[in-house]
């Protein structure tokens, strides 16, 4: 295990982040819960399916925590890896942890099993929706190689809070999807820093599309997971229409926006291109007073 | 079919659905129920504007009529793919669209959705699949991504997709498919507002998907999986 939480594997997130050896994992790869699609496409399968999953916990709390391993298909979503997270957000429902921990690390829906994954990714959206109604928070982290992307760009999105790492992308069409479909004027790929003010986690944060950004650690992102089951949740009708008019002021302020820069100098930057080279504290401290308002949480 | 054309079957007792650019909403009778009615057409790619409009909808329908069923009718061919959409969080207006449709839901609204053309990935996750029933007509497509872009992406040639697709349901495009894998209640075939009134009539806000799915053999491992891992200890 590393210091970095973008360099771990899923198995040494859980490890890092929860207290001691509290983990217990349920459906372990020993049990051989693997996806029944691939052979037939000539594909490994993985014994967890790329998924770990089970309980903790995370400074005396006892949380579920799902963590999806980008190694394996890039974290992609099938029917069992599917299955898997919304079998632990419904336990979660049915036992009130603290929290529900989902360590996400995922291009989206696992093409080789198109329809099953598609299906599974709007069932963990109910599921994520479901604990969050019976109570239960609902945490993201994104901080991995592969970012969070597809349909599970918006199952994070009805998560309570996320927290991202300035390496951690989230969106919903990557950008080797839109390059493909509409050129590479449109969105070239390779320019990590156009990526990177596309989707990064900086930007994310400034926009409000993410909670917190921290730095990338272990013990950073275990610090503001410990911060955020500390929040509680606020899932109301008020809350919705706060986040409705955030939105729409959103796409009033930046639509006409045609780069992550403009839409950071209309929000009072007055050196764009400076974001990138601000360490976290920095950033964090400049951002406080021009980044979208976030949804008022209240305990 | 034509939108206009679905909603005088779905609304033989009439209805006040207009069309704004590509996004419908209105009312509309069936039978001794009205409904909400919030939709897309002309296969159109669902960007942010799109997803708010759709969601202030619901909101509007929170607010002014609580308890009325929506029905969505579903046309679309997936999220926008633009750089400027996933520059503004195009992901987070799609999940707030999902969030209203659950607070409906939460609030004893019942949510039906109908795929009467076309329904892809993204575009389809925000609304059509929040739905307590999902429906298509026969004809719709429903797919995650045409074959020749799923043979890049997976490096699996479009010939051996487009063979295997033959067989399988699990990742070729069609509403049958769907049907079969639990994602669709049913085709909608015949009068449809008989088909509608009979699913106002068995809505339950419980997802029942993956137990579909088993129960006609689309997708076996679901919901075992779900249940074993409600049942370790």
């Amino acid at each position: 295990m590393t210091r970095s939480y973008y360099e771990n594997s899923a198995r040494a997130r859980i490890a890092g982040l929860l207290d001691g050896d509290t983990f217990n994992e349920w459906l372990p790869a020993a049990d051989r819960v693997t996806s029944p699609h691939l052979a037939i496409l000539d594909q490994p399968a993985a014994f967890d399916d790329g998924v770990i999953i089970g309980q903790g916990s995370i400074a005396g709390k006892q949380i579920f925590i799902a963590a999806q391993e980008g190694g394996f298909m890039g974290g992609a979503v099938g029917e069992v890896h599917g299955a898997k997270i919304v079998g632990v957000l419904e336990r979660a429902v049915r036992e009130h942890p603290a929290a529900v921990l989902l360590l996400l690390e995922t291009g989206g829906v696992r093409l080789q099993e198109a329809n099953a994954g598609l299906i599974a990714v709007s069932e963990v959206m109910r599921a994520i929706l479901a604990a969050r109604a019976a109570g239960v928070p609902v945490i993201v982290a994104i901080g991995g190689q592969y970012g969070c992307f597809g349909g599970m760009g918006i199952a994070s999105r009805c998560a309570t809070t996320i927290i991202m790492s300035e390496e951690g992308r989230l969106g919903l069409s990557g950008p080797e999807v839109i390059e493909t479909a509409r050129g590479v004027e449109e969105y070239d790929s390779r320019d990590r820093a156009l990526v990177w003010r596309t989707v990064g986690g900086k930007h994310r944060y400034l926009l409000g599309e993410c909670d917190a950004m921290v730095p990338d650690s272990m013990v950073a992102f275990r610090q503001a997971i410990v911060a955020s089951i500390a929040d509680g949740d606020d899932w109301s009708l008020q809350a919705l229409e706060r986040e409705h008019q955030m939105l729409s002021d959103r796409v009033q302020r930046f639509g006409e926006c045609r780069d992550g820069r403009d839409i950071w100098r209309k929000m009072g930057w007055p050196d764009p291109d400076a974001i990138a080279m601000m360490d976290n504290d920095e950033f964090m401290a400049a951002a406080q007073g021009r980044r979208s308002k976030q949804t008022v949480k209240v305990s | 079919m034509e939108w206009k054309k679905v909603a005088g079957q779905l609304f033989p007792d009439g209805h006040d659905i207009k069309q704004d650019g590509d996004l419908l909403s209105g009312g509309g009778r069936c039978g001794k129920h009205t409904v909400a009615v919030i939709g897309t057409t002309n296969h159109t790619e669902v960007g942010v504007e799109l997803a708010l409009a759709m969601a202030a909808a619901v909101l509007a329908v929170l607010r002014d009529h609580p308890g009325r069923p929506i029905v969505f009718l579903v046309d679309t061919s997936g999220q926008r793919l633009r750089h400027r959409d996933e520059m503004l969080g195009l992901n987070g207006y799609m999940a707030h669209l999902a969030k209203c449709v659950e607070m409906a839901r939460r609030r004893g609204h019942a949510i039906i959705s109908l795929v009467y053309e076309q329904a892809l990935s993204g575009g389809f996750l925000a609304n059509g699949m929040m739905a307590d029933v999902c429906a298509a007509l026969p004809g719709a497509e429903i797919r995650v991504m045409g074959l020749p872009a799923m043979a890049r992406v997976t490096r699996i040639s479009e010939e051996r997709l487009t063979e295997l697709s033959k067989t399988s349901p699990v990742f070729a495009p069609g509403a049958t498919n769907y049907l079969k894998m639990g994602g669709l209640d049913a085709l909608w075939e015949g009068d449809l507002s008989v088909c509608l009134a009979k699913a106002l009539e068995h809505v339950d806000a419980t997802d029942h998907r993956r137990v579909r799915g088993l129960e006609r053999g689309g997708r076996l491992l679901a919901d075992p999986v779900v249940q074993r891992v409600l049942a370790s200890v």
